[in-house]
C-alpha cells in the first residue's frame, strides 16, 4: 500500500498509526458512553474522536482520512448532533420541563443509568468530535501563499 | 502545597519564554509546556475531568498554531509598539493588580471554600440524577442550559471558521458579475 | 492567598503579551495563556484542603469532595476556547494570505 499514498509521512509513521488509531477511538467511545460513572464526559471524548481522524490525516494524508469520514459527512454529524440534543431538552416537555431528566434513573454505576445523562453525553460528542474535525480539514486546505497579483 | 507552588512558577516561567522568545514555534511550543503543566496543576487540585480535557484541547491546538506557524519563513517582529503603548499597558496592568488586590481579601481562604450551593448538589445530586460522576450531573442535569449555550456557541464558531475559510463563491479577476443592485 | 497572586501574575503576562506585541501569532498566544490561568483561577477556588475529587465510589463512603460546580464551568469554557482560538487562527491566516505579513502595524488598509 505504499505505492499508492505517497502523500503521507514516512513508513514507520503510517504503521504506528495502523496499529494506535483504532485504539484512540475506542478510548474516545469509552469516554464519551462512560461519562456519568467515571471522568470524561461528550466534551472530552468528541475531542478525542477528532483526534483519532486527525492522526490518520496527518499520517496518511487527505483522501484516506476523508474515505472514513468524508467532510459533508462531518457537517451532517455536527447538525444531528444539535438536534438531537434540542430534542431530549424537548423532550422534557411530556413530563412538565425543559431538560427534564424523564427517563428512570436505573441502577447505579452500570452503563444504562442516570436517565437522560449518556444521551447527552452522545450528543455533544458528535457535536464536538465532527465540529473540530471539520475546523481542523478547514484550516489544512487553506494554503498559505500571499496573494500580492498587483 | 508545595508542589502547586513549584508548577505555578513553572508556568509563569514558561509563558515568560512564549512571550519573550523570538522565534514563533518555540513560542507555541513553550505555550504547550505552559498547557501540560496546568494539566498536572489540575491532577492536584483534584479535577480529573478537566484535566483529561484540558491535555487533549491541548495537542489539538498545538497542532493547529503549529499548522499556522510552521511552514514559511516569517519576519522575526517580535518588538514592542510605541511609547503610548507602554504606558497604557503598564497603567492597565497596574489597576487591574489594583482591584485584584482588593477583591481577593473578600475571598474565602484558599482551601476552605463556602460552597453554599455545590453542597445541596453534593448532597441530593446522586439520588436525584442517578449519576456518580457529580461533574457530568451538574453539566447535564443541573445547568443543562449553560450547556445548551456552549454548544450553540461551539456550532457558531464552526460555521465561522468554514465562513472564513472557504473558497467558494469567490468572484473571479475579469468576469462579468451580474449583481442586484440594492 | 500566594496562590491567587501566582495565577494573577501569570494572567497579567497574557495582559501584557495581548496589549504589547504585534505579531498576531503572538496575540493568539497571550489570549491562550490568559484563558489558562482564568480556568486555573476557576478551579482553585473550588478546592477544599484535603479534599477528594467528586466521584461516587461503590464500596467507600467519600465525604469531603470538592466543589464540582466551578469544574463544570471550566470543562466547558476550554472547549470552547479551542473553538474560538481555532476562529483567531483561521482570521489570521486569511490576514497572512491578503497582506503578506504578521505584523498588525503594516496592516493600515484593513477594510475587509
Amino acid at each position: 500500500m505504499s505505492k499508492e499514498d505517497e502523500k503521507g509521512m514516512s513508513l514507520i509513521v503510517k504503521t504506528i498509526t495502523r496499529l494506535t488509531v483504532g485504539l484512540i477511538l475506542l478510548y474516545g467511545l469509552y469516554i464519551v458512553f462512560h461519562g456519568h460513572g467515571s471522568p470524561g464526559g461528550g466534551f472530552t471524548g468528541g475531542v478525542i474522536i477528532a483526534l483519532s481522524f486527525i492522526h490518520l490525516m496527518l499520517a496518511y494524508g487527505k483522501e484516506v482520512a476523508f474515505r472514513k469520514l468524508s467532510e459533508a459527512a462531518a457537517s451532517f454529524f455536527v447538525s444531528l448532533g444539535a438536534i438531537l440534543f434540542l430534542a431530549i431538552a424537548l423532550l422534557g416537555f411530556t413530563g412538565g420541563y425543559f431538560f427534564l431528566n424523564f427517563i428512570p434513573k436505573g441502577e447505579p454505576f452500570r452503563l444504562f443509568s442516570a436517565g437522560i445523562i449518556p444521551l447527552c453525553d452522545i450528543a455533544i460528542g458528535l457535536i464536538v468530535g465532527a465540529g473540530l474535525f471539520a475546523i481542523f480539514v478547514a484550516l489544512v486546505s487553506l494554503k498559505l501563499e500571499p496573494e500580492r497579483k498587483e | 502545597m508545595i508542589d502547586l507552588y513549584v508548577l505555578l512558577i513553572f508556568m509563569i516561567i514558561g509563558a515568560i519564554i512564549a512571550i519573550e522568545v523570538k522565534d514563533l514555534l518555540s513560542s507555541v511550543v513553550a505555550v504547550g509546556a505552559v498547557g501540560l503543566g496546568l494539566v498536572v496543576a489540575l491532577l492536584i487540585l483534584k479535577a480529573p475531568d478537566v484535566a483529561i480535557t484540558q491535555l487533549v484541547v491541548e495537542i489539538l491546538c498545538l497542532i493547529i498554531l503549529i499548522r499556522a506557524t510552521l511552514k514559511k519563513d516569517l519576519p522575526f517582529s517580535t518588538s514592542g509598539r510605541w511609547v503610548l503603548n507602554s504606558v497604557i499597558t503598564i497603567g492597565f496592568i497596574a489597576v487591574f493588580l489594583l482591584a485584584a488586590w482588593k477583591c481577593l481579601r473578600e475571598l474565602p481562604e484558599f482551601g476552605y471554600p463556602t460552597m453554599k450551593v455545590a453542597s445541596t448538589y453534593l448532597k441530593e445530586g446522586f439520588s436525584e440524577t442517578g449519576a456518580t460522576n457529580l461533574v457530568g450531573s451538574v453539566i447535564l442535569d443541573y445547568r443543562a442550559y449553560d450547556t445548551l449555550g456552549e454548544a450553540t456557541i461551539l456550532f457558531a464558531a464552526v460555521i465561522g471558521v468554514l465562513a472564513i475559510v472557504r473558497r467558494i463563491g469567490r468572484i473571479k479577476r475579469g468576469e462579468i458579475v451580474e449583481e442586484d443592485d440594492e | 492567598m500566594i496562590v491567587y497572586l501566582l495565577c494573577l501574575v501569570l494572567f497579567c503576562l497574557g495582559l501584557y503579551c495581548i496589549l504589547r506585541k504585534r505579531n498576531i501569532i503572538k496575540i493568539i498566544v497571550g489570549v491562550m495563556i490568559a484563558e489558562y490561568a482564568v480556568n486555573l483561577f476557576f478551579i482553585l477556588t473550588g478546592y477544599r484542603m484535603r479534599g477528594r475529587s467528586p466521584i461516587f465510589s461503590p464500596d467507600v463512603d467519600i465525604t469531603n469532595m470538592v466543589d464540582p460546580l466551578p469544574q463544570a464551568l471550566v470543562l466547558t469554557a476550554i472547549v470552547i476556547g479551542l473553538a474560538t482560538t481555532a476562529l483567531l487562527v483561521a482570521i489570521a491566516m486569511r490576514i497572512y494570505e491578503k497582506y503578506g505579513t504578521f505584523d498588525i502595524t503594516k496592516i493600515r488598509e484593513l477594510r475587509g
